[in-house]
């Protein structure tokens, strides 16, 4: 028998796939800073509130052109610099050495635990007296900062290595350095990246807490410094400064990460 | 070389998983371990390959190994256990970089093992790329590259599709015609077990202990040809693990 009555099925699929999307960031970002110079400009907000996004826009070409920019700049990137350095290499060394070998793990792990909550800021006034007010503090501060979450991101990678991976090289007769160097280490290379995101991230939250503490020049100084003064629109460019480090360290670390993880499916 | 199994007792734990294992595989045959799900036969393979240590009895290498076989004991993985990060080529060479080799001479051994496995246009295909059965075959294909004298292979066709599976069986046969390797095979479809062994070991459920040797003396090129004769041995088979494999369905795990 016919049935009469017909309707199309209606579709309820889709939705929750992340895609990209060109030009949506920019746009945004375009639109806050527009509606903030628009704002100012009338006096809708009071020039108390936030600075005028052309006047900090002003105050970053004097930095330039007074070459004071370049003065705050460089010691702060290379304190991050190297303190990150110290701090990445010895977290991924140590959390190798908790990841392989059971007694550094039931050795270190609790005193990486114990350090890990451990607010590093409230540790700068001991790291002045140990290493000295000058670089030496600063670079101990980030360092250890940054020390930790790698540890953690480190050997939780190597935990997370499948480990029928390994049983496949022992059942080949590798070497026990062959099967940490061609399987444990690049198997746990995604894991150790991700993390590096973080620890960079604490690094530049640190480099600015210890600039703020102890330095003529600095990014963090020259917050401090305009932030007492009540200087909106300087501070608000060295908090630009500090996004753009950290935008830039993201889009680095994604950089190596494409390249070295192709791979990935 | 052939291996003996003697009197292999094994427990995880208070669970008792082989009890009394003797078996003995044979230079140039195909044999089979089946039984019901949980009955330790996967346990016994790594026990055969030394991946894992008896607790009681011992498994003896009977005769040396051919002198240019570089890993005597070599096993092929269910889930093929290739590197993500390393191409086709350089999944077989990690297992020949360790054994002192000429760069020339591991060339060599790559390009003759993809030949024989029809890998050369793959080589440097990243494992991402490859289908299941296309995986299975560098694993074949690096499993080879050792000169192996016994492949232990672990239910090496279950994570393929069916038609893949009767493709990489054709291939196993053909592969067992030219070259006439030892194995043991390990696999829970009966099918495979009457297609491509000469021996069928059926073990019964925890504590695995073997219940019966069952010999399949048809060729294994010839096999399509009788599968009448493999169809009543597949349903002997079958009524033989029937009850057991009800009883272990319906076990709790680890109780």
């Amino acid at each position: 028998m016919p049935n009469k009555y017909q309707k199309e099925v209606p579709f309820r699929g889709g939705g929750f796939t992340p895609k990209p999307i060109m030009y949506i960031g920019p746009i945004v970002f375009i639109f806050l800073i527009g509606f903030l110079e628009w704002g100012t400009t009338t006096g809708w907000i009071s020039d108390l509130t936030l600075p005028k996004p052309s006047g900090v826009f002003q105050v970053f070409i004097e930095l330039h052109n007074s070459g004071l920019l370049y003065k705050h700049l460089i010691p702060s990137l290379t304190r991050l610099i190297v303190g990150s350095f110290m701090g990445v290499t010895l977290g991924i060394g140590i959390g190798l050495l908790i990841g392989l070998f059971n007694l550094v793990r039931a050795g270190l792990l609790p005193v990486v635990a114990a350090l890990f909550p451990v607010p590093k800021i409230a540790l700068l006034p001991l790291f002045v007296i140990w290493f000295g007010i000058d670089e030496g503090s600063k670079y101990a501060l980030i360092a250890l900062g940054t020390f930790t979450p790698t540890v953690v991101a480190t050997y939780a990678a190597i935990d997370n290595v499948d480990r029928n991976f390994i049983r496949m090289g022992q059942s080949f007769g590798l070497t026990w350095i062959s099967i940490v160097r061609k399987i444990v280490l690049p198997g746990a290379l995604p894991g150790i990246l991700s993390g590096l995101r973080i620890s960079l991230a604490i690094g530049i939250i640190l480099l600015v807490a210890a600039e703020m503490l102890g330095a003529t020049y600095g990014i963090g100084a020259y917050v401090l410094e305009a932030g007492s003064l009540y200087d909106l629109e300087r501070l608000f460019a060295g908090v630009t400064i500090l996004s753009i480090i950290g935008v830039i360290i993201n889009w680095f670390v994604g950089v190596v990460e494409r390249k070295l993880l192709k791979w990935r499916t | 070389m052939e291996l003996s199994i003697q009197n292999i007792s094994h427990n995880y734990g208070n669970i008792e998983v082989l009890k009394d294992i003797n078996l003995e595989i044979n230079e140039g045959q195909i044999v089979c371990l089946i039984g019901p799900s949980g009955c330790g036969k996967s346990t016994l393979l790594r026990l055969l390959g030394g991946l894992e240590k008896p607790m009681n009895g011992k498994v003896m290498q009977m005769g040396e190994p051919p002198k240019d076989s570089l890993n005597p004991l070599t096993y092929i993985f269910q889930d093929f256990a290739l590197l993500p990060w390393r191409s086709v080529y350089n999944n077989i060479a990690l297992v020949l970089e360790d054994h002192k080799l000429q760069k020339k001479e591991i060339d060599k051994i790559i390009s003759n093992v993809l030949k024989r496995t029809e890998l050369t246009n793959f080589a440097h295909a990243l494992p991402k790329q490859l289908s299941g059965g296309m995986k299975q075959r560098v694993a074949i294909a690096r499993a080879l590259s050792v000169s192996p004298a016994i492949m232990l292979m672990d239910e090496p066709l279950s994570a393929l599709d069916s038609q893949t599976r009767e493709l990489l069986m054709d291939d196993l046969i053909s592969l067992w015609e030219r070259e006439k390797f030892t194995a043991v095979y390990v696999t829970h479809n009966l099918a495979e077990a009457v297609r491509l062994g000469h021996k069928i070991v059926v073990l019964s459920r925890r504590p695995g202990t073997i219940k019966k040797i069952v010999e399949i003396d048809i060729d294994l090129k010839d096999r399509k040809n009788h599968i009448l004769e493999l169809n009543k041995k597949q349903n002997d088979l079958w009524e033989l693990m029937k009850d057991e494999a009800l009883i272990a369905d319906k076990e709790l795990i680890n109780a």
